[in-house]
């Protein structure tokens, strides 16, 4: 499989790695959404976490963590720092396909690109789930 | 520490091939240019010659392996050995013929070679039945297992000698005893067996045994059956009508210079086996014991003893394969892994041996030979524990693990 320079760039230089605290933590901060995508015997698994400015409405940052294939990896990566300074409903729009060109995937490649985006609508979810908005 | 950097890239999949000994290709050389005859040549000098390559080349197959030089057919690779044997012992000792269904019973194991596992579909579908068996957890297949599946109308039992993915070996000659006693005939796919290990088809009790040259450093292309001419004579229906060759088994003017490669590389194996399974059975160990005293959660696949010394099966849980394997460009390695929803599956031969999810996703098969250096091994390992830190330091699940949270009892929207 030979991978897109951008996607061995994002690989090998991964932006906005980490978590916001541990999962206990994170459940229980109400200015930070997690989203939980995948599942670990398909291979791949997606964290993203966003933190809201309660008082601007926008992601103030964003952190992700991977288990998956390179794709993947870059995939999120990307995502956090598109995300970095939306608003949630900038968020909502992100699309699978704006990865996908970004990134150069080949179509065996896409859904890494939908988990992606699954991953930023669950975390936009869960952060307007726990402040009780729409 | 840092190892001495070897040249790169490094090829550790030596189960996948090899590259042909330098030895090999100078014994095929004149085969191609003056010594061109076809052994089918019975009356010049070209043919005797060509005939005279073949003849020799037969009895370095047999040396290898224990047989009678009369008992080899050349082929043109295990592919097409496992078809013959399969296909060929079937149709021969099939209860009915064919265009009827209950034309006999075949056992084969989960975990064999697709080369294995195709032929006895093919058979299922033209009225055979079939029964796969799941190898033991640590890959093995014994008598036992054998025995109890057995029935009255098993007419051919297919078990390979070791595994291409795990390398651990089966119970042959048992398994091949068992055969001889209820008069089944029994063949194995020894590709990934032959020239590491010592064989003996006569004591150990194989009718029908597949191997190809390119896994013993040989040229590709090239590979023999074995079929046992005495207690019992075994039969085959050939797959390839013509002019009769190898004693009508398999028609076709002969791939003479490939058979001289193989014949040398048989020899070449059987020269310095034993010294050349423990110098590569002391890299395997330094290998494993660099990675597992490094990094925790990982399991070495198979049984312990029971397998190939040049050969290892890793998984590293909380790491997707592909990814792995990326961070390993400089290293030829396989991954018996990756994503279910892309066109990689992952690899059934650990889902055979009930190998969890979480750890089947993750492993790589390392495969050493004969130009394997301790320099490549120690930077091997070296390259390998830094890349599954690096994606543990990325993986959430590894996180939940040191966290105390146990990945299986999470509910996963499965996609
Ligand atoms: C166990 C086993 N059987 C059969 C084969 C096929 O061999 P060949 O490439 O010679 O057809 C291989 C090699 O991939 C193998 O490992
Ligand atoms: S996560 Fe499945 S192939 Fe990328």
């Amino acid at each position: 499989m030979a991978y897109s320079e951008k996607v061995i760039e994002h690989y090998e230089k991964p932006r906005n790695v980490g978590t916001f605290g541990t999962q206990k933590e994170i459940k229980e901060a109400t200015n930070i959404g997690v989203g939980l995508v995948g599942a670990p015997e398909c291979g791949d698994v997606m964290q993203l976490q966003i933190k809201v400015n309660d008082d601007t409405g926008l992601i103030e940052d964003a952190k992700f963590k991977c288990f998956g294939c390179g794709s993947a990896i870059a995939s999120s990566s990307l995502a956090t720092e598109w995300l970095k300074g939306k608003t949630l409903d900038e968020g909502m729009e992100i699309k699978n396909t704006e990865i996908v060109e970004e990134l150069a995937l080949p179509p065996v490649k896409i859904h890494c690109s939908v988990l992606a985006e699954d991953a930023i609508k669950s975390a936009i979810a869960d952060y307007k789930q726990k402040n009780n908005k729409d | 520490m840092s190892a001495k950097l070897p040249k790169l890239p490094i090829y550790l999949d030596h189960a996948a091939t090899t590259a042909c000994d330098p030895r090999v290709v100078e014994a095929m050389l004149p085969y191609f240019t003056e010594k061109f005859g076809n052994p089918g040549s019975r009356n010049h000098s070209f043919g005797w010659a060509a005939e005279e390559a073949v003849t020799k080349a037969r009895h370095q197959v047999a040396e290898l392996i224990g047989a009678d030089p009369k008992e080899i057919i050349f082929t043109s690779g295990a592919t097409e050995s496992n078809n013959l044997a399969i296909k060929g012992a079937a149709n021969m000792y099939a209860k009915k013929p064919a265009g009827q269904t209950q034309r006999g019973h075949i056992i084969s194991v989960s975990h064999e070679h697709k080369a294995v596992l195709d032929p006895c579909k093919r058979l299922e579908k033209e009225g055979f039945e079939v029964t796969l068996i799941d190898p033991q957890s640590d890959g093995t297949v014994t008598r036992e297992m054998i025995e109890t599946v057995i029935r009255d109308d098993t007419i051919l039992v297919t078990v390979m000698w070791a595994n291409n993915e795990i390398g651990t070996f089966n119970e042959i000659p048992e398994i091949g005893a068992l055969c001889h006693e209820k008069g089944i005939i029994f063949h194995t796919d020894a590709t990934q067996w032959v020239g590491k290990m010592p064989t003996n088809v006569k004591e150990d009790n194989v009718d029908l045994l597949s191997l190809s040259g390119h896994k013993l450093y040989g040229p590709k292309g090239v590979g023999a059956l074995y079929v046992r001419r005495r207690r019992p004579r075994v039969r085959l229906m050939a797959l390839q009508e013509g002019g009769g060759q190898e004693r009508g088994f398999r028609s076709g003017t002969l791939n003479v210079t490939g058979i001289v490669g193989l014949g040398k590389a048989c020899e070449l194996c059987a020269a310095d086996m034993d010294s050349e399974r423990q110098r590569l059975l002391n890299l395997r160990n330094k290998l494993e014991a660099a990675i597992t005293n490094a990094l925790d959660v990982v399991q070495i696949n198979g049984h312990p003893d029971k397998r190939l010394a040049h050969l290892t099966n890793i998984s590293f849980g909380f790491v997707e394969g592909e990814s792995l394997m990326m961070a390993l460009k400089e290293i030829a390695m396989s991954s018996g892994s990756a994503c279910t929803s892309a066109s990689l599956e992952p690899s059934y031969v650990l889902k055979a041996l009930g190998i969890g999810d979480d750890l089947a996703h993750s492993s790589l098969r390392i495969s050493m030979g004969r130009w394997t250096t301790e320099e490549e091994i120690d930077y091997a390992a070296e390259k390998i524990i830094e890349a599954v830190n690096k994606l543990r330091d990325l993986s959430p699940l590894y996180d939940m693990h040191n966290e105390g949270i146990d990945i299986t009892k999470i509910e996963w929207a499965a996609h």
